[in-house]
């Protein structure tokens, strides 16, 4: 007679527990390996290195166009490769596009939902992209024809299954690249809305993107509520590069030019610079007086300037080589949401919960 | 059975940590010197670093007003 069935669970049950066990060791020895290996690399700090470079004078930096018009906090922004366009969009569910040199507006829409979290300006600066709340990211053609209803030409992309955070084009008008709530980002054909690869790696909302200059090749990063920064390879779909050094969500990440390194700015007050190559943290830009988390941050032309605005309402401008703080700018009256820096690096604008733009140079 | 994947999600993060593990690195120190010298190499276009001669920054000028 053959004997009961329920030992040999009991011995499958043992089985899985055992290698479940054998697998969490293993994964925590490559995390310490890993620890290890960056460790090994770690010679020399980048402020050390560039303790021979001039220092940076005094920099004259204001307010020079107000953008008025939106209705609610603006939570997102992005210039038009024109380098003197920009989209924005806001809280009241409102997506302006505006002429940055005359502040006139130029087109509006307004989105079924609040909350816009996310928009993008099309490489070829005839559409723009947005979304939020509504969990998805459309696209509207601009039309040069100013009485035209732009919601009427609206092509919905992308689907997530939570809010969309942010969302750019790749270099041409034919793909965008979303991130979510859902924890995921996500690769969409405009054309036909289908999801061309999507990434999976956050443990949580994923909060940011941002893709790699051109040059250097199809990947991006992103960074979430888990406190991690991944790079992925945007052909395979895989997390090749993973940095947790943030002690809390990280709200914005930027490529530096060189394509080589990306700064971090996170609700623990601090930005970061994670080198690529290194495949490590390189500087940390804080000080004991910001207590604020960073919204967003963006790196001058060169590189050496790294912009960054807080929820205390200011931006702080830092010297990326010596880690230094090298000026404070005011004029905001609420948090600022949203920073980018100009196509060719003439100017930088900021939106605002105080519902405005700002144009600095 | 969530055993089942939890065994799965563990696989995932070992693999994931192997891919992690296996990336080229090189020093902090070579590092640093190319990110320094890509900001020194482009420090002259920086407008926001270095300024540009009046008049060719369009968002310093100022915008005409008219005198009613």
């Amino acid at each position: 007679m053959r004997s009961p069935l329920i030992p040999e669970m009991a011995t499958q049950e043992v089985q899985l527990n055992e290698t479940l066990a054998h697998l969490k060791t293993e994964s925590e020895t490559l995390k310490s390996k890993l620890e290890e290996e960056r460790a090994k690399l770690h010679d020399v700090e980048l402020h050390q290195v560039a303790e021979k470079v001039e220092g940076l004078g005094q920099f004259v930096m204001k307010t020079r166009r107000t953008l008025k018009g939106h209705g609610n906090k603006v939570l997102c922004m992005d210039w038009c490769k024109d380098k003197r366009r920009i989209v924005s969009s806001s809280q009241d569910g409102k997506v302006i596009v505006w002429d940055a040199f005359t502040t006139n507006k130029e087109h509006a829409v307004t989105m079924p939902c609040t909350w816009v979290m996310a928009c993008a300006y099309a490489p070829s600066g005839c559409a723009v992209a947005c979304g939020g709340l509504d969990n998805k990211c459309s696209v509207y053609p601009l039309s040069l024809d100013k009485n035209e209803n732009l919601a009427a030409k609206k092509k919905s992309v992308a689907m997530h299954t939570n809010y969309l955070s942010a969302c750019s084009f790749t270099n041409s008008d034919m793909q965008i690249l979303t991130s979510s709530g859902d924890g995921t980002c996500a690769l969409w054909d405009v054309e036909s809305g289908q999801l061309l690869q999507s990434f999976h790696g956050h443990a949580a909302d994923v909060l940011c993107l941002d893709l790699a200059p051109s040059e250097t090749g199809n990947t991006f990063v992103s960074g979430g509520c888990d406190k991690k920064a991944n790079v992925w390879d945007m052909r395979s779909g895989q997390c090749i590069q993973s940095f947790e050094t943030h002690e809390s969500d990280i709200n914005s990440v930027r490529y530096y030019p060189s394509g080589d390194a990306f700064a971090s700015g996170s609700d623990d007050a601090t930005c970061r610079l994670y080198d690529l190559r290194a495949d490590r943290e390189v500087a940390i830009y804080s000080k004991e007086s910001i207590i604020f988390g960073v919204s967003s941050v963006d790196f001058s032309l060169s590189g050496r300037l790294l912009f960054g605005g807080y929820n205390d309402y200011t931006i702080n401008v830092w010297d990326v080589l010596k880690g230094t703080r090298v000026s404070i700018l005011f004029g905001h009256e609420n948090r600022v949401s949203t920073l980018r820096v100009s196509p060719d690096g003439t100017a930088f604008c900021t939106g605002s919960w105080d519902h405005t733009l700002r144009i600095w140079a | 059975m969530t055993s089942n994947s939890n065994l799965s999600n563990m696989r995932r993060l070992v693999e994931q940590l192997k891919l992690e593990a296996s990336v080229e690195r090189i020093k902090v120190s070579q590092a640093a010197a190319e990110l320094q010298q890509y900001c020194l190499q482009n420090a002259a276009k920086d407008a926001l670093l270095v300024g540009v001669p009046t008049g060719s920054n369009p968002f310093r000028e100022p915008r005409s007003c008219a005198v009613v």
